[in-house]
């Protein structure tokens, strides 16, 4: 009897403690959150990976300087380059300081923020102050530029006739460039491609007595300080006319004469001691060296030594050679220009021969 | 023929009792009126012309990182102009060209605009489907037609079109200049001309729908920001495409009749042609007159379907809901007074230059607000990290960061020494490119369950796709702004040419390894939202716990979405973590949101948004 009493009773008392158990598994509440849809651990885990991200921003930008900020553009060859670095450089210090405001305030939100079944999140619909302050901080900075900006691109922009400078045309065609002199009277003949002949191959009217003493070249040669009006023609397709180092860049449009102007400050000799000009070629010139060993080794031609000269790119799309359509820019004394001017055929020398 | 005579047969008007056809296969699959379908199909096209597009960009990455090194994956994949595993120039300009085509319309306009458009206008303003069904279907079918056209062209003799994008004659008129301007460029043209009137079509029908067919209590001020942003990126659209489609037109004629709406002076292949008198300019004008609202038609979308899926996921209303919607408006407005600033140094005159550098830089404002409100958005939320939200919070990280560059592209002084360069493209990947990428998978993992009847795509692949993706595209775009600024053009098919750059390869060398790591991870994407279609865990019928009446239609994708009648609107969108009265609890006891068909509660103020 008492051993059926003790049996009854751990039997009873096995009972009872499933059926709490059962009433602690009811009572607590299930996690009813669907297996696809971001559990507490995953907003746990992403918001920690905000940061880490915001880290891998913070860490490329800074890598990236540290790395490559030597293949930036050296110091401007013109006079107006230096307005434009300056506008540039007061530009670049904005962006990054609203960039790392903004990606800091962006990510800290998303990590500290990061939800929990606890948490409330607050209601918080509107608040004109906050807008009206976000909105006009970006007027203000704004308008400044703009202002900076408009006066840098008019001065520029506009030639003044007074400063007598050189005229140059730059003729583009699939895929080289021609430079075009005004000779004595610095003034360039008319030009159509209607008239395009044998050697007068940019079409100056050969009746015109301006273009006789023009001079074409394939080679361009600046004399320094001096204003250079350049006049861009081309005669197939849009090409662009630039010249990275000069902060100096215009279409040449077929049916048009579009023109830009600069005075060029820095000489090909003196740009070519530049600091990070000298860097930048000797380092060009070990990349160079490195693929010559290969290169050799495969039995054909070693690369050339680099040595720096300005240069006139296109950059406007036309055509399949577009990547190899350049020219050579030389920045020279008045008297070297001089001297190498007149050792160049005039367009009436060319015709008649 | 008889299954296409049928679709004209079936009654497009629907009574309150949800009453039902007999579908075919045909009617339910191919050529539907129905828009749930019509937005799956434009999602489908639009990923699979993203496969190609992005497939391009890989084949040239490839190009700039290794231009010495033989590729046997450019010979597979471009035959004759990629004999040995060495790409051809022309080809090369081919692939940049129609990737960007690609992107630009095919993917980011139709693909995403078309998709998520038709997907949640008649949803969210609470209508049965699109004003007019039979339209959005021709809409549809334009779009598959365009697209056709275009990889049809990929296959022509002398090669698709290769005159960039932005197709600017002479080089695009003229076959002598280059050989993908014959019939590469002809086709090109068709497509785009077929393309613009798909997207009419469709734009039209969106802005019918918005104004005519909200339901009962869903005033303008009441509409989710999702629905603002199709309504006013539909409104652009009719402003501006009619204007390319003129200007295809012009170029047409120019191109095959001989006019010269376009050409002037031109000597090429050793003969004068007889043009006379027009101007490539004037193409620059109506290029852009649409070529720079449509970078608004990409990123608006994007932007609306952002602002819904952080409210939602950040239990949170949208921060200053006006303000966001006067944004989009005020966005919408400048971005058809801005074109100039692609023209500074054209040719056109300097004065104008400086009006489009005023307009450009104004539109910086509104897109600062909208930034700013975002962020602040996030602001004491409860941040949900689903998939959807990790791309929205992503989407105004590269907008932040590419926004700003713009401020130095639309300065016209500076645009003088950056116009063209890689500072270019990268600048515009990062805001629109990636941004409206961005955008486009937020959508797509958010709405999923409304498009795949309650399937829902699996969080963990999302995850790895998400954070590889954000961080390969830092990784690509970032350096790209050096490459931009050491000088180098864009449309350089190699610049070995140059020794000057020879110093860039490493960089070059990074970026492409970035961006086959990105491309690679999209397989990732691809697996998951087909495999999800299939097999993906059918989730709870309003799995985001959203505001929005798309989550009180059927699971089930019926004809005319709610099997009763339509639910009425009480309220705006935004009801999240609304407090009571005494501020004891949520208006709704234990419920963190509530949605816009249920009616202002007795124990809730009334806020005026």
């Amino acid at each position: 009897m008492t051993a059926f009493l003790v049996v009854l009773v751990i039997i009873l008392f096995g009972i009872s403690v499933w059926q709490m158990s059962r009433i602690f598994q009811l009572a607590q509440v299930k996690p009813s959150i669907h297996s696809e849809i971001a559990s507490d651990k995953d907003n746990n885990t992403n918001g920690y990976l905000m940061m880490g991200f915001l880290a891998f921003m913070y860490i490329l930008a800074i890598l990236s300087f540290w790395l490559w900020g030597d293949v930036l553009l050296p110091e401007s060859g013109s006079e107006h380059g230096s307005k434009i670095d300056n506008l540039m450089l007061i530009s670049m210090i904005i962006i990054f300081l609203v960039g790392i405001l903004t990606q800091w305030l962006l990510h800290y939100f998303a990590f500290i923020y990061r939800g929990n079944k606890t948490k409330r999140a607050t209601f918080y619909a509107d608040n004109d102050k906050l807008e009206f302050i976000w909105t006009i901080i970006p007027v203000i900075v704004l308008a400044g530029l703009i202002i900076y900006g408009l006066f840098t691109w008019t001065d520029i922009m506009n030639v003044d006739k007074d400063d007598d400078p050189l005229i140059v045309e730059l003729y583009a065609q699939q895929f080289n460039w021609k430079a075009r002199y005004g000779g004595n009277d610095n003034t360039l003949g008319e030009a159509n491609v209607r008239l395009i002949e044998g050697v007068n191959q940019l079409g100056v009217d050969p009746a015109d007595p301006n273009g006789k003493d023009d001079i074409v070249v394939t080679e361009l040669h600046l004399p320094v300080g001096r204003k250079v009006l350049f006049k861009m023609r081309s005669q197939d397709v849009l090409h662009s006319a630039y010249m990275p180092h000069f902060r100096a860049q215009m279409n040449c449009v077929p049916g048009m004469i579009t023109q830009f102007a600069f005075t060029p400050t820095v000489t090909t000799a003196e740009m070519r001691q530049n600091d990070k000009i000298v860097d930048k070629v000797a380092r060009i010139n070990e990349i160079r060296r490195e693929k010559s060993v290969g290169l050799a080794a495969a039995g054909e031609e070693p690369l050339d030594t680099y040595e720096f000269d300005y240069m006139l790119l296109c950059n406007k799309i036309c055509g399949i050679s577009h990547y190899n359509m350049q020219m050579k820019i030389i920045v020279e004394s008045e008297e070297d220009y001089k001297a190498w001017l007149a050792t160049q055929p005039t367009l009436s020398e060319q015709l008649s021969k | 023929m008889s299954a296409h005579a049928q679709v004209h047969g079936v009654e497009d008007h629907h009574d309150d009792h949800g009453h039902h056809h007999k579908e075919t296969f045909v009617t339910k699959y191919i050529f539907s009126q129905d828009h749930k379908m019509i937005s799956k199909q434009y999602l489908i096209t639009g990923l699979f012309m993203g496969v190609i597009g992005i497939l391009m960009s890989l084949l040239f990455r490839l190009q700039l990182a290794w231009p010495d090194h033989k590729f046997t994956i450019f010979e597979i994949f471009l035959g004759k102009w990629g004999t040995d595993g060495v790409m051809d120039p022309s080809i090369y300009l081919a692939l940049v060209t129609i990737h960007g085509t690609i992107m630009v319309f095919f993917v980011l306009t139709a693909g995403l605009s078309g998709t998520f458009s038709n997907l949640l206008i008649p949803l969210q303003i609470g209508a049965r489907d699109m004003a007019s069904g039979f339209l959005n279907m021709v809409s549809y079918w334009l779009f598959f037609l365009s697209s056709i056209v275009m990889l049809f062209s990929l296959f022509v003799e002398a090669g698709p079109a290769s005159a960039g994008w932005t197709i600017y004659p002479p080089l695009s008129a003229l076959p002598q200049a280059i050989p993908g301007s014959g019939a590469g460029m002809t086709l090109w043209l068709s497509s785009i001309a077929i393309f613009i009137a798909s997207s009419l079509l469709g734009s039209l029908n969106y802005i019918v729908t918005v104004i005519n067919l909200r339901t009962k209590g869903m005033s303008m001020t009441r509409l989710p920001l999702t629905i603002w942003a199709f309504f006013v990126t539909a409104i652009i659209g009719v402003v501006s495409f009619p204007v390319l489609f003129s200007a295809a037109l012009m170029l047409i004629m120019d191109r095959s009749f001989g006019t010269s709406f376009f050409l002037s002076d031109i000597y090429i292949a050793g003969e004068v042609l007889h043009h006379q008198g027009g101007s490539p300019v004037l193409f620059e004008h109506l290029f852009w007159f649409l070529g720079h609202p449509e970078v608004y038609i990409v990123i608006l979308p994007a932007m609306g379907i952002v602002s819904e899926v952080m409210a939602t996921n950040s239990r949170k209303p949208i921060f200053g809901y006006r303000a966001m919607v006067a944004s989009i408006l005020a966005i919408a407005f400048l971005s058809t007074i801005v074109w100039g600033h692609h023209m500074f140094i054209s040719g056109m005159n300097p004065f104008l230059g400086s009006v489009f550098t005023f307009t450009t830089l104004l539109i910086a404002i509104p897109s600062a607000v909208k930034a700013f409100n975002w962020i602040t958005t996030l602001w004491k939320g409860n941040l949900q990290m689903n998939t959807a939200m990790l791309f929205s919070i992503a989407f105004v990280s590269t907008f932040i960061t590419g926004g700003l560059t713009g401020i130095i592209l639309g300065d016209s002084a500076l645009d003088i020494n950056v116009h063209d360069t890689y500072f270019v493209v990268a600048h515009f990947h990062l805001v629109m490119g990636i941004s409206a990428l961005y955008g486009l998978l937020a959508g797509v993992y958010h709405w999923f369950p409304k498009m795949f009847q309650g399937r829902m795509m699996s969080k963990k692949l999302g995850y790895i796709h998400f954070w590889v993706t954000s961080i390969g595209a830092y990784g690509i775009f970032f350096p790209m702004h050096f490459v931009g600024m050491a000088g180098l053009p864009r449309r350089y098919y190699s610049n070995t040419a140059f020794p000057y750059f020879d110093d860039l390869a490493d960089i070059n060398v990074v970026m492409t390894i970035f961006a086959i790591v990105t491309i690679a991870v999209q397989v990732v994407f691809l697996y998951n939202f087909f495999h999800s279609i299939f097999y993906g865990k059918i989730g709870p019928k309003n799995p985001w716990n959203a505001t929005t009446l798309e989550w009180t239609a059927e699971v089930k994708h019926i004809h005319g979405n709610w099997d009763g009648p339509i639910p009425h609107v009480y309220r705006w969108a935004y009801d999240y973590s609304k407090l009571n009265k005494d501020e004891t609890d949520y208006v709704i006891p234990g419920q963190d949101f509530i949605p816009q068909h249920v009616p202002l509660q007795d124990n809730e103020d009334e806020l005026d948004h």
